[in-house]
């Protein structure tokens, strides 16, 4: 006799299936063992990189979400988004912000986040072709196309701001040309041109497990503190994709390591490298939670502690037991987490015409804010400079860098940061190749250079493209008279000469939003033009 | 009532300056347009790439494929779908045949079914959820490699509807055994051993190795597909439901009216690359009429299988003639 309730025909009612049961049904058996061609000919690039992976089964699914679900939750989030942002653009939302400074932040967002919203599409467009396994294919793909809503949402969101400010408008050029842009995007290149698996622990572990949320919070915050509607609904609506995104991210690296001893050294490699890549790449949203956000939301240097010290350290804590110890230079981080923040807006004040967007010296406000911030370091090494640079701005001489800056092989910034024990003294270091010599910002970019030199000698540096003369728009002729390289390199980088970038105070975004709003465009200091009203 | 004053604020500009100079600045660029165009880096690429067998390539390099296009972004969608779009209509298509799944488990339409008739859906529908897998591959290898976000981002979208179709064909063998996921590993044998499968994987298995992804583009969207759907779920589905009912084509239509939208892509995609010059339509045309002979081989005993033998001879001259329609209209016949 049997056991299971039959209906009134006589039928056996369907077995109710979990949503996990659901989904492995649906999805894991899709794959096959081919037959007609070679394995290693369908998934070519699975061995090279020295990572052994016997059980592609074992992989845990993080998503779960079959394509069903997935259009009915995304396509309603979707219809919710595009209502907001319709609504944010009829109402002239982009006024509503703090002031025209926030402005200056978004520029760096639209202009270098898009494009690597986009290379992260693809190279998990990849990894969904190239993975062998069912699961972690349909991971990556998720993922993939996770990336393309939020390059395409991020254009649609921002799209207003750029009809009405400058520098936003030629994002696909700032993204391939702009030398501070060059920065992240040769950060996603160097992922997408590695194997599969280091991309996957680049970009899923590295970057979306262990730093993304230093990428959310100043910006989704920040944009919340600052009244940039259209990008905290964009905001909200991406944080259900990227809870998937970290879930992957600890899930890939658990698989790694459980599947072959020998893997526990290689990941261990890349995480020391894109741990230290990442975290070089950062440096620039240090810069913008402590001096671009009008109202601020925490400093890097909080933030570096909550999101990484203590976070971060729980989770290398809880990967011991795979044999994997916290990344390498860790300990650098935390000698410069009072120095990072401002030794770029230093920089990006004294670069400031090569620059795509206004800036502006700290307010006495803002300064009393860093020296409570920054109790060890502001005061001593950070406010007397800026004091000087003020008193030279007041005398109508204010202070900037002349020439070119020398860049880091690796990371591609400016080697404008300090040696680790000393803030006094710029850290400088070299190797040589093939007769060559390159140069480096730290060691931490030194040693990732030292293991792949072959790689990274095609690294294309701005400043070297300038010098060789290969950085000028077509036509341009630097035998011709007049020949300005400066003026020619930066309309090839997508920047207007003697608009985008320079003072804010003397910026036409500044002016236009007092005429436009009737608002300074600085709430620190007094207004820019007679635009603004004279209240009481 | 009071007057909605607009604050007199003029724009600087209409739209992306690349988006201008593209169209003009007459009309606002759409959101298709925005998403869409110049999105790929073209210059400055840092590194290369180590997984690369090739020769020499760049990170995104138009030649992964032997196809010539002056400018990559001519082969655009007619559907116009960024993200929003695609989703959202997606969403309501899903919404729609919701209720159809809801209906068919109601009244357990599938379940109830004789078992020889259990069993012609299990041999001969079921097993095609392995087939859209492959077409995932073959898209996701066009989305990963292609040239220009014109082409790959609607083929991350076709990737993600073969994962769709994958999934809705897997839950076809779900109602068919009760959730027990029996059909799922009979239809699995089936696809792995049953002689008049196995053409059939096996040229799945060949687009796998197929490095050129426009040719993989064709061979898997334009010809395979247009053997596989009109045999399986119009021509089979119709002798079917003439014997058992209209259970299954409630469930199977959604794959007709899904595979009709996404023609109107592959065809334009297709036309305007045939366009572009000789050389192109050369190689396509070379490309239709190689992969042609492949697929009407490898299903031809499918054909037989399910539809007897005169029958299948009818069915497979009337998906010819079908197909010498749709290529002569693109200009590769």
């Amino acid at each position: 006799m049997s056991a299971v309730m039959k209906d009134k025909a006589g039928r056996q009612p369907p077995k109710k299936l979990s949503l996990k049961q659901n989904y492995e049904m649906l999805t894991r058996g899709l794959g096959w063992e081919p037959s007609y061609q070679k394995k290693e000919d369908i998934y070519s690039k699975l061995t090279y990189e020295g990572i052994h992976i016997h059980d592609w089964s074992a992989w845990e699914d993080p998503f779960r979400l079959t394509m069903d679900a997935y259009w009915k939750y995304q396509g309603e989030k979707e219809r919710k988004l595009y209502a907001i942002i319709d609504a944010f653009q009829q109402n002239n939302g982009q006024f509503n912000v703090t002031d025209a400074r926030y402005v200056q932040a978004m520029k760096i967002f639209l202009n270098a986040i898009v494009g690597l919203e986009y290379a992260s599409h693809r190279g998990f467009n990849m990894l969904s072709r190239e993975f062998e396994g069912v699961g972690p294919r349909v991971a990556a793909q998720m993922q993939a196309i996770d990336e393309l809503r939020h390059a395409t949402t991020q254009i649609h969101a921002l799209s207003h701001y750029q009809k009405y400010f400058e520098g936003m408008s030629d994002f696909p050029q700032q993204f391939d040309r702009t030398w501070y842009i060059s920065i992240p995007k040769s950060f996603f290149e160097d992922a997408q041109t590695a194997g599969p698996f280091e991309f996957i622990t680049a970009i899923s572990f590295a970057f979306e497990y262990v730093l993304t949320n230093l990428v959310f919070m100043p910006w989704m915050s920040g944009a919340a503190y600052n009244g940039d509607m259209s990008t905290v609904s964009f905001g909200f609506s991406a944080q259900s994709d990227e809870a998937r995104h970290m879930t992957l991210g600890i899930e890939v690296i658990k698989f790694l390591l459980e599947q072959d001893e020998r893997n526990v050294p290689i990941v261990q490699k890349w995480i020391d490298k894109w741990f230290w890549r990442g975290y070089r790449m950062l440096a620039v949203l240090a810069a913008m939670m402590d001096y671009m956000l009008p109202k601020r939301v925490m400093s890097w240097k909080e933030a570096w502690e909550i999101y990484f010290e203590e976070n971060g350290g729980a989770l290398f804590a809880d990967l011991e037991r795979y044999g994997i110890r916290m990344p390498k230079y860790y300990e650098q981080t935390i000698h410069e987490k009072g120095h990072m923040s401002h030794q770029l807006w230093s920089t990006f004040y004294q670069l400031r015409k090569a620059g795509g967007f206004g800036v502006w010296l700290p307010s006495e406000e803002e300064m009393d804010w860093m020296s409570e911030k920054y109790p060890d370091t502001f005061d001593k090494y950070y406010r007397p400079r800026y004091e000087y640079w003020r008193e030279l701005e007041a005398k109508g001489e204010p202070f900037e860098f002349e020439g070119l800056p020398q860049l880091c092989q690796t990371c591609q910034w400016p080697c404008l940061f300090t040696e680790p024990e000393d803030p006094t003294q710029l850290c400088f270091r070299h190797s040589k190749y093939k007769g060559e010599r390159y140069n480096f910002c730290s060691d931490g970019c030194k040693d990732i250079f030292d293991d792949e030199p072959e790689k990274f000698v095609h690294a294309v540096l701005p400043v070297h493209q300038i010098l060789k003369g290969e950085y000028f728009r077509e036509g341009a002729d630097p035998r011709a008279e007049g020949f300005d390289p400066m003026f020619e390199a930066l309309s090839y980088m997508g920047i207007k000469p003697g608009v985008d970038g320079g003072l804010f105070s003397e910026h036409v975004d500044a002016k236009k939003w007092e005429e436009w709003t009737g608002r300074p465009a600085n709430i620190h200091e007094g207004p820019v033009s007679d635009a603004v009203r004279k209240t009481g | 009532m009071v007057d909605i004053k607009t604050s007199g604020v003029k724009p600087l500009r209409t739209g992306f300056t690349h988006l201008i100079e593209r169209f003009g600045d007459k009309r606002p660029p759409n959101r298709y347009q925005e998403a869409t165009y110049d999105l790929q880096p073209t210059v400055n690429f840092h590194y290369k790439p180590t997984w690369e067998t090739e020769g020499e390539r760049d990170l995104y390099d138009a030649r992964r494929t032997t196809i010539v296009m002056n400018d990559w972004y001519d082969l655009k969608d007619p559907r116009q779908y960024y993200y929003g779009a695609w989703t959202m209509t997606r969403a309501k298509q899903q919404g729609a045949l919701d209720q159809q799944i809801e209906f068919v488990t109601k009244r357990d339409l599938l379940g109830s079914l004789p078992d020889q008739a259990k069993a012609q859906i299990v041999w001969g529908i079921v097993p095609l959820r392995h087939y859209e897998w492959g077409a995932n591959t073959v898209n996701s290898q066009v989305g990963a490699y292609g040239f220009g976000t014109a082409i790959t981002s609607p083929a991350m979208m076709q990737a993600m509807d073969r994962l769709g179709m994958a999934q809705h064909l897997s839950r076809i063998g779900l109602f068919t055994d009760g959730n027990t996921g029996d059909s799922l590993d009979q239809a699995h044998g089936h696809w792995m051993n049953d002689a008049e499968w196995q053409g059939l994987r096996e040229q799945v298995e060949t687009l796998f190795v197929t490095r050129d992804w426009f040719e993989a583009f064709v061979a898997q969207n334009l010809v395979a597909d247009s053997y596989v759907y009109p045999l399986f779920f119009s021509h089979f589905e119709a002798q079917f439901t003439r014997v058992y009912g209209a259970s299954l084509s409630i469930l199977t239509d959604y794959l007709l009216e899904w595979q009709k939208e996404v023609a109107r892509w592959v065809d334009a995609v297709i036309k305007t690359a045939a366009k572009e010059g000789a050389e192109n339509q050369q190689l396509l045309e070379t490309w239709v009429s190689r992969w042609r002979a492949a697929f009407e081989e490898a299903v031809s005993p499918l054909a037989v299988e399910l539809l007897g033998g005169d029958e299948a001879e009818v069915v497979l001259d009337e998906i010819n003639a079908d197909i010498n329609k749709r290529i002569a209209k693109l200009g590769v016949a």
